[in-house]
């Protein structure tokens, strides 16, 4: 198959020249400009897009045993791939949770039939419950590549210390959702002015915080490998910094919405429950810093934390509507207009952030873009304008608040497993 | 005397909340809701002007007085009204709030008055129905209805309320009446003072262009006017974690008779329904400083005046 005028960003290519790549087999033959199909290829004119190694949204939730009406595998894998994804880790809050080797070999089994690789993240504890540790040394001889009991935080500072001290021995990193539930309790959105005007009750930054503060504490302590889910506020941000310059195992990620959005949104929408997510929507100041994290390194992948939920789940009351918005299709659309439009990162700074580093904190194969290497690509453009509308949406679910807004960068489509896919609108 | 100039026209659609309505919107209702107040106090108290309107009233959460008053009102006016409660009804069954209006509404209703435990439930059912929408309260955002009678109230005592000193007293955090009352008394100009343990306190709440004091006895020595807000002890979870006893409470932020001779000039308001010896003593709440009872009668007229502009009448 030959790709035509792609402009590669890689550690090792600017995006700056146009070049044309031949695959065969599932492996890059031949990176050269002026390459000509041969007889009988397959050849796809790119027009200048930009091809990189392939992305990786370490942060989803495919609902996938359980919850198959909000989303299935399949349908968070083509949700996925029109969002530039080739590689998606997906969190274990499903219906039997996943901590049991079974339930993590059955959605690598059910995500073999789409064009994207599908990591399970395991429990760190039996059931979710908080309580003692999941079998997680089965779960990575099964294809677990992380653990986590995301929704909820591992609470117990003692099951939290048993938990990074076991997983390190497996090398593989316990992925905390930090919120201290005393603090956040009973809050609907951020606690600052807005939700002091719209009378909800609200979550402050600080519930983040204190467990940010405490899984640092408890990684220096043993040794263990804390990566801090979806961070959101300035202060914790700048706890994960102050840890990495300790030389601390401290890594993270930030979702698009956390540096887009505030929570002025929820005003502006009067109550729209597509902007209810947790961590919540912050303030500016947390949006201009989780941008310097990510331009200062401290904050290393950006991740989605697509979380679908059916359309009768969110069309009820404020306080009644379940955290979480989609995110795998708009999450390149929002980084690039927020931080290489806005020239905060550059193309290369952007596909580490969505490929390398997600990767590497996963312990997954180094993506190379030479010849000899696997074709496991992401193609982008930066320049087309385009609507999220309701047709355009690829997964099962509708909840974004990007739906229906002018969005500038588009994934184009993606080579991954053999098979080329192309995002066509709708 | 009418405080709204001529050109002036009420446009308002909904009352989902005093942050939507200019100061000359709310004058204008507080107009109104004058020659309501008049009817009131005819020997037979009944307007037919809503003759040809059905209104329900929808209160997902308990409510006696407020509910007693739109229907008063609605019923005095000559309205067809039914009513809907959660606890008897198809939300019992587990039917969304979405399907539920939508049923209601397809019986043709013409406006419906909204009490939920969620803030933004009022702008919600906009979004379902095209009947006029009245917010009753949703949960601690807005209570505008309460708002208006208070101010009305206010203007009973002195018709300017510009630079006048209100001091509202309790649990501001958790309280609806108290977030409509700071955005209808700043747009007609009054001074703000909100007094109570500062756990009682939102972030941020100075924001609203108000003061907050911690000592009552110097709060009570500025105000005009002293309305003190329910502590809410039905909701143990949350107001009652908040401070250490009722006992403290009463000590430190009660309005005691001792307040009454010390500062002679201020009046006294509650939105009721009082917990006697928390908010204020009994003989606090029975003395003629307070125009509590006022409030009530006031809330019929004020909310017929809404009622009546609502469903697209013009001037009384």
């Amino acid at each position: 198959m030959l790709l035509k005028n792609l402009r590669p960003v890689s550690k090792s290519h600017k995006g700056d020249e146009t070049t044309d790549i031949r695959i065969s087999d599932g492996i890059i033959k031949k990176i050269g400009s002026g390459l000509s199909a041969e007889k009988g290829e397959e050849s796809h004119d790119f027009k200048g897009a930009y091809v990189s190694p392939g992305w990786m949204d370490m942060h989803v939730h495919l609902r996938e045993p359980g919850f198959e009406h909000k989303e299935t595998i399949k349908s968070g894998c083509a949700a996925a791939a029109f969002g530039g994804f080739t590689a998606v880790a997906c969190m274990p809050n499903t219906k039997p949770a996943t901590h049991t080797r079974d339930v993590v070999e059955f959605i690598i089994k059910k995500s073999e039939s789409t064009p994207v690789h599908v990591h399970p993240i395991g429990c760190v504890t039996k059931d979710r419950k908080g309580e003692s540790i999941a079998e997680m040394g089965d779960m990575k001889d099964g294809g677990a590549v992380a653990f986590s009991d995301d929704g909820d935080p591992v609470y117990d500072s003692q099951v939290m210390r048993v938990a990074l001290e076991y997983s390190s021995m497996l090398g593989v990193p316990i992925i905390n959702h930090e919120e201290d539930l005393e603090l956040s309790r009973p809050g609907h959105m951020n606690e600052g002015r807005v939700s002091t005007r719209l009378g909800l009750d609200g979550t402050p930054g600080i519930a983040e915080e204190v467990m940010i503060a405490r899984d640092i504490l408890l990684a220096e302590y043993t040794g263990g490998h804390v990566h801090v889910a979806h961070i959101s506020t300035r202060r914790g941000m700048e706890l994960v910094r102050e840890g990495k310059a300790r030389g601390i195992k401290v890594t993270t990620e930030v979702c698009p919405h956390h540096f887009d959005l505030t929570d002025d949104e929820i005003e502006r929408t009067k109550f729209n429950t597509n902007f209810k997510m947790h961590p919540p929507l912050r303030t500016q100041d947390d949006v201009d810093a989780m941008i310097e994290g990510l331009v200062d390194g401290t904050i290393d992948a950006i991740c989605t934390d697509h979380a679908p939920h059916a359309i009768e789940e969110k069309e009820v009351e404020f306080i009644y509507a379940p955290n979480g918005i989609l995110g795998l299709e708009t999450a390149w659309a929002i980084s690039n207009m927020r931080l290489f439009k806005t020239k905060k990162l550059d193309l290369q700074q952007l596909v580490e952030k969505l490929s390398d580093n997600p990767r590497s904190i996963l312990n997954l194969d180094e993506l190379k873009l030479e010849e000899g290497a696997l074709a496991n690509l992401t193609f982008f453009n930066t320049d087309e304008e385009w609507t999220f509308d309701l047709k355009n949406v690829r997964s099962k679910s509708k909840n974004s608040p990007y739906l229906d807004q002018k969005l500038t960068g588009r994934a184009v489509g993606i080579f991954n497993k053999g098979q080329l896919v192309l995002n066509e609108l709708k | 005397m009418s405080n709204t100039s001529a050109e002036y026209e009420f446009k308002q659609k909904h009352l989902l909340g005093l942050a939507d309505y200019s100061a000359e919107d709310i004058l204008y209702v507080l107009d109104q809701a004058r020659s309501f107040r008049e009817i009131l106090d005819r020997p037979v108290p009944k307007v037919p002007t809503l003759r040809d309107k059905t209104i329900v009233n929808l209160f997902y959460e308990n409510s006696t007085r407020t509910r007693l008053s739109f229907e008063l009102a609605q019923k005095r006016m000559g309205a067809d009204v039914v009513n809907f409660s959660a606890s008897n009804s198809s939300a019992k069954k587990g039917e969304s709030l979405k399907d539920t209006i939508r049923n209601i509404s397809s019986m043709k209703i013409d406006m419906v008055v909204v009490r939920h435990e969620s803030p933004g439930v009022p702008h919600f059912l906009t979004q379902c129905v095209d009947a006029a929408i009245l917010n009753a309260g949703d949960g601690a955002h807005e209570h505008p209805t309460q708002a208006l009678l208070d101010m009305f109230t206010m203007r009973q005592i002195s018709s300017e309320l510009k630079g006048r000193k209100i001091a509202i007293i309790g649990d501001i955090s958790h309280s609806r009446v108290v977030r409509s009352n700071i955005i209808g008394l700043k747009k007609l100009g009054a001074e703000v003072v909100l007094c109570g343990p500062k756990t009682f306190m939102p972030v941020f709440v100075e924001d609203y262009g108000v003061n907050v004091s911690y000592d009552l006895d110097e709060t009570l020595a500025w105000c005009d006017i002293a309305m003190a807000l329910r502590i809410q002890l039905e909701r143990q979870d949350r107001a009652t974690e908040l401070f250490p006893s009722l006992r403290e409470y009463h000590e430190r932020f009660g309005i005691k008779m001792g307040h009454l001779e010390k500062y002679p000039d201020f009046r006294i308001m509650h939105p009721g329904p009082i917990n006697r010896g928390v908010e204020m003593e009994s003989e606090v709440a029975d003395s003629d400083r307070a125009v509590i009872l006022d409030q009530v009668t006031n809330g019929v007229a004020v909310r017929m005046a809404v009622l009546y502009l609502l469903s697209g009448g013009t001037r009384v």
